[in-house]
């Protein structure tokens, strides 16, 4: 059902992977902006790493320098999600397959290794590797049930099954998980250098760390022959059968590599908010990733990470905004709306996806393809392969 | 005895109610092979209107007699042109995209509980029931609520009555073509975008009698409960087989079974957790579903 949708999104995506194998015509300002953006990455990345030791302000977008604790913590977050949905995106956007159920191989990292660390009494290293391995394990077992159906049953049951375990966390059975409360990680447990506010530069340290290792391992796993024929399966997935392969177990491969880098995320997300927290285990939660990787842009190697951080930043300051005199002081037909960040998420989720198909990644391409169609370059030079829009 | 014979009851109320959320999504899926995830939306606003009316706020209407009466068809009118404001005006603009399709929805199921919390507020409000119907009877040694037969008979109906409009009328007949196959229809020289919008118009009025029936059930409405309603409504889809009315209702019943006896016979929690292995053991089973139909 994907494939028309699809086609398009997955061609520009690949073409702009094999972009330096196009003829390149004479050098336009346009073509050497372009040039120019392809190391956006770089620059990113080298702000990334300069961001703990810097005491710039970004006024609006900050509270403060960026240096401070607050704002580590803030951005270090925004790098988890934005990690958590280049994993998420390896169903969704490079496997096709619409899993509602993402949330929980994050959860079972988180909470299995905090239940491990506080009951067992083991190191957090090694609760971490056995959660890992339980988030991992968890994804085998359920995504070999799930992945039975195919299409829309295959997101309903990935989302029951999700449910399932936000029930089991909420019920606290033998009061492992600690019930609505969540449970707060043990501070002796853990390496002295991972607590207090002042340390708050390592977690940022650990969350890089954890985006590099996704995007390695999503890089590596798209590029290898598994990827191509998960591509293939996005594409057309009976096609795929008549070449001979059984897609289920390529399927299978995507959904628990996703699966564990979940639940790695988990791990991470564990140490930055002390403790498991049973929200990260509501389908809503679920429903923000897709809505991360939507805004980035689905199927493409920066797209979910982009994503990510908006919508964690923007899911924290609109907070911050709704509780702003600014907000206050507005009549209540404004008011009243603008007090719920989720009615505003929800809004401009929907925008992005009627305004905006292929998310925030393609805007550039967007902009471009406006600015050609202006009368001052009334013909595109010829040897440009022009790419067709992604239309349905 | 008394006490199974009040699961029972109680049971298949609340099959009831995952009917009238689920026979919308199927009938939804089944036509335009979009997942609705705005459908727990129209149910919650569907409660909020009928709770609206039946405080007083709509002259006529009330929490009593026909007073409740006049809520309960406001709050279903209110509800359906929710619905069919959804389909027309963010479903049809993006007509064979179903992905994106499930994702505008997935932003209205995000945005319509955020307003109506922002509205109303966030905690539950009691739900003014009539005396009519908070009432209980005897049936072989138990006291039965009223409202579970309230809402089990209003299911009937509604099963009753979808069944008869796919029978027995024009549109009924395009909308059970559309389900077989859509291209065939469409290159038939038929409308199906009519069909569309009425289908998911159907829906929305099932889901906001649900939403109605549903605050005297719980006895109080939130925003959030379309939501979670939603989730047993998606396994009763899945395992009723997509787009059958009649799976549909089979798997309701058994869901709203399950989920009671084991809710009250294990500890409590566990019901809803079974109702899940269930799904996945239908699923190694019969991938299908309960009536055989392609998922």
């Amino acid at each position: 059902m994907s494939t028309t949708a699809g086609t398009g999104a997955a061609r520009t995506a690949a073409g702009e992977e094999e972009g330096t194998a196009m003829p390149l015509p004479v050098a336009t300002p346009s073509m050497r902006l372009r040039r120019a953006a392809r190391w956006w990455p770089a620059a990113f990345g080298a702000a990334l790493l300069l961001a703990p030791y810097s005491a710039l302000p970004l006024p609006g977008l900050l509270d403060g320098p960026i240096g401070s604790a607050g704002n580590l913590q803030l951005l270090a977050l925004c790098l988890v999600f934005g990690a958590l949905a280049t994993g998420y995106d390896l169903l969704l956007g490079r496997t096709g397959l619409l899993s509602f159920g993402h949330a929980l191989y994050f959860a079972a990292g988180s909470y299995a290794t905090n239940t491990i660390m506080v009951e067992s009494g083991l190191s957090f290293a090694a609760s971490a590797v056995l959660g890992v391995l339980a988030g991992t394990a968890l994804a085998a077992l359920l995504g070999s049930v799930s992945l039975r159906v195919g299409g829309i049953a295959f997101s309903m049951v990935t989302l029951a099954f999700a449910q399932a375990g936000s029930i089991l966390v909420e019920r606290d059975p033998g009061g492992a998980t600690g019930g609505e409360e969540g449970r707060a990680v043990p501070a002796g447990r853990l390496p002295g250098a991972l607590i207090g506010i002042q340390h708050t530069v390592n977690l940022y340290w650990i969350s890089l760390a954890y985006l590099l290792v996704t995007l390695a391992a999503v890089t590596w796993a798209v590029r290898s022959p598994v990827g191509r024929v998960w591509e293939g399966i996005k594409e057309n997935e009976r096609r795929v059968e008549v070449t001979g392969l059984r897609p289920y177990g390529f399927k299978l491969v995507a959904f628990v590599l996703a699966g564990a880098l979940a639940a790695l995320g988990g791990v991470v997300h564990l140490l930055l908010t002390g403790g498991a927290t049973p929200q990260t285990t509501t389908s809503d939660f679920t429903l923000s990733l897709l809505v991360m990787v939507v805004l980035g842009g689905s199927g493409s190697r920066w797209g979910p990470l982009i994503g990510g951080v908006l919508y964690t930043w923007a899911d924290h300051r609109l907070g911050d905004l709704a509780g702003s005199g600014t907000v206050g002081g507005l009549p209540a037909v404004l008011r009243v709306p603008l007090s719920q960040p989720l009615f505003l998420l929800g809004t401009l989720f929907v925008a992005v996806v009627y305004l905006l198909p292929g998310g925030v990644v393609r805007l550039p391409e967007r902009i471009r393809s406006a600015a050609r169609r202006v009368p001052s370059h009334p013909t595109p030079s010829p040897s440009v392969p022009l790419r067709e829009e992604p239309s349905p | 005895m008394a006490t199974v014979i009040l699961l029972t009851v109680t049971g298949l109320g609340l099959g009831a109610l995952y009917f009238l959320i689920a026979s919308g999504l199927s009938l939804i899926f089944g036509l335009m092979d979009v997942l609705n995830f705005a459908h727990g939306a129209l149910l919650a606003v569907g409660a909020y209107a009928t709770w609206w009316a039946a405080s007083g706020h709509l002259p006529g209407a009330g929490s009593g007699g026909f007073g409740f009466v006049l809520a309960v068809a406001f709050g279903t009118a209110v509800g359906t042109a929710a619905a069919a404001l959804l389909e027309l005006a963010l479903i049809r603009p993006l007509y064979a995209r179903p992905r994106e399709q499930v994702l505008a929805t997935v932003g209205v199921g995000l945005a319509v509980p955020a307003l109506l919390s922002a509205i109303w507020g966030a905690d539950a409000r009691p739900f003014p029931t009539p005396k009519a119907l908070s009432g209980t009877f005897g049936l072989l040694g138990a006291r039965i609520p009223v409202n579970r037969l309230v809402l089990a008979a209003a299911a009937l109906v509604v099963l009753v009555a979808l069944k008869a409009f796919l029978r027995r009328t024009r549109y009924g007949l395009i909308v059970r073509a559309g389900v077989e196959d859509r291209a065939m229809v469409t290159a038939l020289g038929i409308d199906v975008r009519k069909a569309f919008t009425l289908v998911f118009a159907l829906g929305g009025a099932a889901a906001a009698l649900g939403g109605a029936l549903g605050g005297v059930y719980f006895g109080s409405v939130d925003p959030g409960q379309g939501t979670s309603l939603l989730i047993f409504a998606f396994v009763v889809v899945v395992m009723g087989g997509m787009g059958s009315l009649t799976g549909a209702a089979l798997a309701s019943v058994a869901v709203g079974l399950v989920q009671q006896f084991a809710n009250y016979y294990t500890t409590a929690g566990l019901g809803d957790l079974s109702v899940v292995v269930l799904l996945a053991a239908l699923l190694l089973l019969r991938p299908s579903g309960l009536t055989g139909r392609l998922a």
